[in-house]
């Protein structure tokens, strides 16, 4: 019995070191207590405050791109197989969700049929070949549902590191971006201490696509000028692009091709012109520098396009050659917005363009007021129970007090080595902990009363009022962690961390309720002498 | 210390008077719901923006109104916020007004800037101190370094400011200030804090005369997505249990467990509608831990139901489940009445945000208590005594 219950004091010690280390760590001085406290109880939003965002990525229009894409490679493929055809164009069936998107090719021939089949098969995996009802002589060339997933997935993770690359380079400490909800490609961008979201959220919504492209004509100020200076039809391989000038509309005939595009960039920085007003340099990798080159050189005197987010932002004259560095200039820049751009340029084009859905900021008074009210109402709670519990229970009370501190600092603990997070519901959940963890010592004093009512010695109560109650604690239990799970499961932010106080609490609370508190009554049992009354 | 001793109360014989109670409270709550006031769901279902501000003084309500009125935004609620003595006000806008397909800010960012025009913007190119993160403040401060600690490098200036800020904000946020600091030489007492540092912050920054403590904006389709979310964890909450408890004992106790439970929800549901109260996300949290409550409340009841059919199969079912109850009632009511001892200083204590949160589990944890005796166990006891009829007996599995 002795050596028994010295191996279980020797655990239960190691439990309450091991506990106490995982909160402080090993502090120097008070200063150290205080920040290895701090950085190990990581406080949620709420309670520090900042700012959480919901949005969704527009995936579609990363299918899109690649149908665009698609559609324009295989004109050229059927130029260069002279395979005849009427008409082909992008005819999405809009019917299904998500779409399904497909190419209409019409016109062609009885006999070609079967080299259109081979044509896709070998160069244009991702499509599937199928035939119009009603038409023999047109074919669909459908996008296969998986490819679609698998551009619609690679297109939520690139924007997801590209938003994380912009938000990095803002210097926001500590952000969370992870995925939201079911498979609606929606993310959740968490802010700490952000409390003006305003320009975080243009910057991420940014798609900075940067193209550059030569012009063929203009700028006209109108769409309507610029098509009937062509006779109504823009001349093949161009397309009109809207800008701005000197505070007005204006448009522009550009080459369909990009000179070079924001896939091209190495790097891009924030600088200044001559004149010392704020412009962007960019340096170009090595295939895209000598592309710029060409076109640079065979082009001198022309102009060449900024397009940025298909808005033309300056067309500057080309003077001479240029090979792997450009600036940005002119435009309105201040120094805030060069460097805006400088950020979104290095970050990358997002692949699709992002939706905000849901916006909230706790501005930090607000979460040190909840703290406050959290840390009160911990309090009072907590001495309120354990207050009765000493009254109604008298020695065996103590008992369950100490069970119940001991439960709290392993709870605490739970938080700071799982590195979970600390919600103001989360706080909640702490004091429901301490209302249900004194249930199982109810539960099984209770239980040692109705034994010992029984005519049971002090000892044989306790063994049976701690079996009895046992299996009574574990089907509470489970109840209780099986809702705190759903809810885990279910929940955003806060509830996420309720849930998991309320569990790890309630797990917790099995090792004091049982272990701890027959422990403490099998070691007041030796020192006792015989015949004395348990104080229950 | 001891409430009851060895109770013989006849619970099976007085159900039928709580039974009523029972179906009265529910069917008030669901005649509430169905017709007079519905369910109030919070922005987080409803969708739309919602602005806390607070403000040094008694905020004029009316002059508000008619300021977003003029900016267009006719359908905003004002209602006062806490306690009185907070000077704080939740201005709340629906989803048409809120905002259109490509700016979701659309009717915050107005609501702020109607603040401003009323309670004044502050000098040209100042921040506003009272609104300012730690960050912001921090930042300033390493522009400003009116510590001269940036010789010492980068990293010790980076800290020691960051630092600082984190006191400043601290100070300001604590009571009585609760945020809106109205004097920059009212710093003078934080440690750390040094004339320079004081007109350093004065040269950067104004104090305004209230703080936007809080915003939230949930378009449509957020709030619709957690409305049917809700639905769908609650029941599957239930369905957990159901399956559970058939699998501890039987399936009838499963079903009146469920049933007990349900009874629960619907009545804190009724009272949170008969007292306009709004159904926020935190409440639905409440809901289902209120449903994992009353389940280990009736469980208890259960389980020595089951300790005790399988002591004495020849008892009265009635009697033997009335004896279960006494012998547990004792428990019951020390643990109801701690965990209400818990959550009522939540309610009490916990602050404006936890309120709705609180409020439920108050309510939730007598209800659960209550339902567990009155509701649950008299089910079975009917499923039992209609069985004996017709010569089955009671049995449960042997856990």
């Amino acid at each position: 019995m002795e050596t028994k219950l010295r191996s279980r004091a020797i655990f239960i010690l190691i439990v309450i070191v091991v506990c106490i280390l995982g909160i402080i760590g090993f502090p120097r001085n008070i200063q150290e207590l205080k920040n290895n406290v701090h950085n190990r109880i990581h406080l949620g939003l709420d309670l520090k405050g900042g700012t959480n965002l919901i949005l969704q990525v527009q995936v579609e229009d990363a299918v899109n791109i690649t149908a665009g894409e698609t559609l324009d490679r295989i004109k050229d493929e059927l130029k260069a197989k002279t395979l005849p055809y009427a008409d082909i164009q992008l005819d999405d069936d809009k019917t299904h969700n998500p779409p399904i998107h497909r190419i209409l090719i019409k016109g062609i021939p009885q006999d070609r049929g079967t080299d259109l089949q081979t044509l896709v098969s070998n160069g244009f995996p991702d499509w599937d070949l199928v035939r119009v009802p009603g038409d023999e002589s047109a074919r669909y060339l459908v996008l296969k549902v998986s490819s679609a997933a698998n551009i619609r997935n690679q297109a939520l993770m690139q924007a997801m590191e590209t938003i994380r690359r912009r938000v990095d380079a803002l210097g926001v400490t500590e952000p969370t971006i992870a995925e939201y909800g079911e498979g609606d490609f929606e993310l959740v961008v968490q802010l700490p201490s952000v409390d003006d979201p305003s320009r975080v959220k243009d910057i991420m919504q940014s798609t900075a696509l940067l193209e550059l492209k030569l012009v063929t004509d203009g700028p006209y100020t109108s769409r309507e000028a610029a098509l009937s200076q062509h006779g109504g039809i823009l001349p093949p391989d161009t397309q009109l692009i809207p800008g701005t000038e000197n505070g007005s509309e204006v448009w522009y005939v550009l080459n369909r091709i990009a000179a070079v595009t924001g896939r091209d960039l190495t790097g891009a920085d924030p600088s200044h012109d001559e004149s010392g007003r704020p412009d962007v340099n960019f340096t170009l990798n090595r295939e895209g520098a000598e592309r710029f080159g060409r076109v640079t050189g065979a082009n001198i005197g022309k102009q060449l396009a900024i397009v940025l987010d298909n808005r033309v932002f300056t067309a500057p004259v080309i003077h001479g050659q240029i090979t792997d560095r450009g600036q940005i200039s002119g435009g309105n820049f201040t120094s805030q917005s060069a460097n805006d751009l400088a950020l979104v340029l290095r970050s990358g084009a997002l692949p699709a363009t992002i939706h905000y859905l849901s916006e909230e900021t706790v501005g930090p008074s607000l979460g040190a007021d909840s703290i406050r009210h959290g840390v009160v109402a911990s309090i009072v709670g907590l001495l309120a129970v354990m207050g009765f519990m000493l009254v109604y229970y008298r020695g065996a009370g103590i008992n369950a007090n100490v069970a119940l501190i001991l439960n709290l600092l392993i709870l605490v603990a739970a938080l700071a080595y799982f590195d979970a997070v600390l919600t103001l519901p989360g706080i909640a959940g702490v004091i429901l902990t301490v209302g249900m963890g004194v249930d199982s010592n109810v539960l099984i004093f209770e239980r040692i009363r109705e034994e010992l009512r029984l005519g049971k010695t002090v000892g044989a109560a306790i063994q049976a009022g701690f079996e009895q109650a046992f299996r009574t604690i574990i089907d509470t239990h489970v109840t209780t962690v099986v809702s705190a799970a759903i809810l885990f499961a279910f929940g955003t932010g806060p509830i996420k961390g309720f849930a998991v106080t309320l569990t790890i609490g309630l797990i917790a609370n099995l090792f004091t309720s049982v272990f701890v508190s027959r422990f403490i009554f099998d070691y007041v049992l030796t020192r006792r002498e015989k015949g004395m009354e348990l104080s229950i | 210390m001891e409430f009851f001793h060895e109770p013989k109360i006849d619970w099976m014989g007085i159900k039928w008077y709580f039974i009523s109670l029972s179906l009265l409270l529910a069917l008030t709550g669901i005649v509430s719901m169905a017709i007079h006031h519905g369910l109030i769901y919070g922005i987080d279902f409803r969708g739309g923006t919602m602005v806390n501000v607070k403000f040094a003084q008694n905020p004029n309500i009316d002059a508000i109104r008619s300021r977003l009125d003029s900016t267009g935004l006719r359908n905003a609620t004002i209602q006062p916020y806490g306690p009185v003595s907070d000077h704080a006000l939740i201005i709340g806008l629906d989803l048409q007004t809120t905002s259109s397909a490509n700016a979701l800010d659309a009717g915050k960012q107005a609501v702020v800037s109607s603040l401003a025009d009323l309670f004044g913007r502050g000098p040209e190119g100042k921040a506003d101190f009272n609104n300012a993160s730690p960050q912001t403040l921090s930042e300033h401060l390493m522009a400003d370094d009116p510590l001269v600690v940036g010789v010492k490098g980068l990293d010790t200036a980076t800290r020691t400011y960051r630092d600082l800020a984190d006191v400043i904000v601290a100070f300001r946020n604590a009571p009585p200030r609760s945020g809106l600091l109205a004097n920059f030489d009212d710093l003078r007492s934080v440690p750390g804090v040094t004339p320079a540092v004081i007109s350093a912050l004065a040269k950067d920054f104004y104090l305004s005369s209230y703080a936007v403590t809080n915003t939230k904006i949930v378009g449509p389709k957020v709030g619709s997505d957690l409305r049917r979310q809700a639905l769908y964890v609650t029941l599957a909450g239930l369905g957990a249990m159901l399956i559970y408890i058939w699998f501890r004992f039987e399936l009838i106790y499963g079903v009146a467990a469920v049933v007990a439970t349900f009874h629960d929800v619907i009545i804190t549901l009724g009272f949170f509608s008969l007292l306009n109260k709004e159904i926020t996300l935190t409440v639905i949290a409440a809901l289902l831990t209120l449903v994992g409550y009353s389940m280990n409340d009736t469980i208890v009841v259960f389980d020595r139901i089951r300790e005790n059919v399988h002591a004495n199969k020849r008892e009265d079912f009635a009697k033997l489940v009335d004896r279960s109850i006494n012998q547990t009632l004792s428990r019951t009511i020390l643990t109801s009445g701690l965990t209400f001892l818990a959550v009522l200083s939540l309610f009490l204590f916990g602050g404006e945000v936890i309120h709705g949160f609180a409020f439920a589990l108050v309510v939730g944890v007598i209800i659960g208590t209550y339902s567990s005796i009155f509701i649950a166990s008299p089910i079975v006891v009917y499923f039992y005594q209609r069985s004996a009829r017709s010569g089955v007996t009671a049995k449960v599995k042997v856990a």
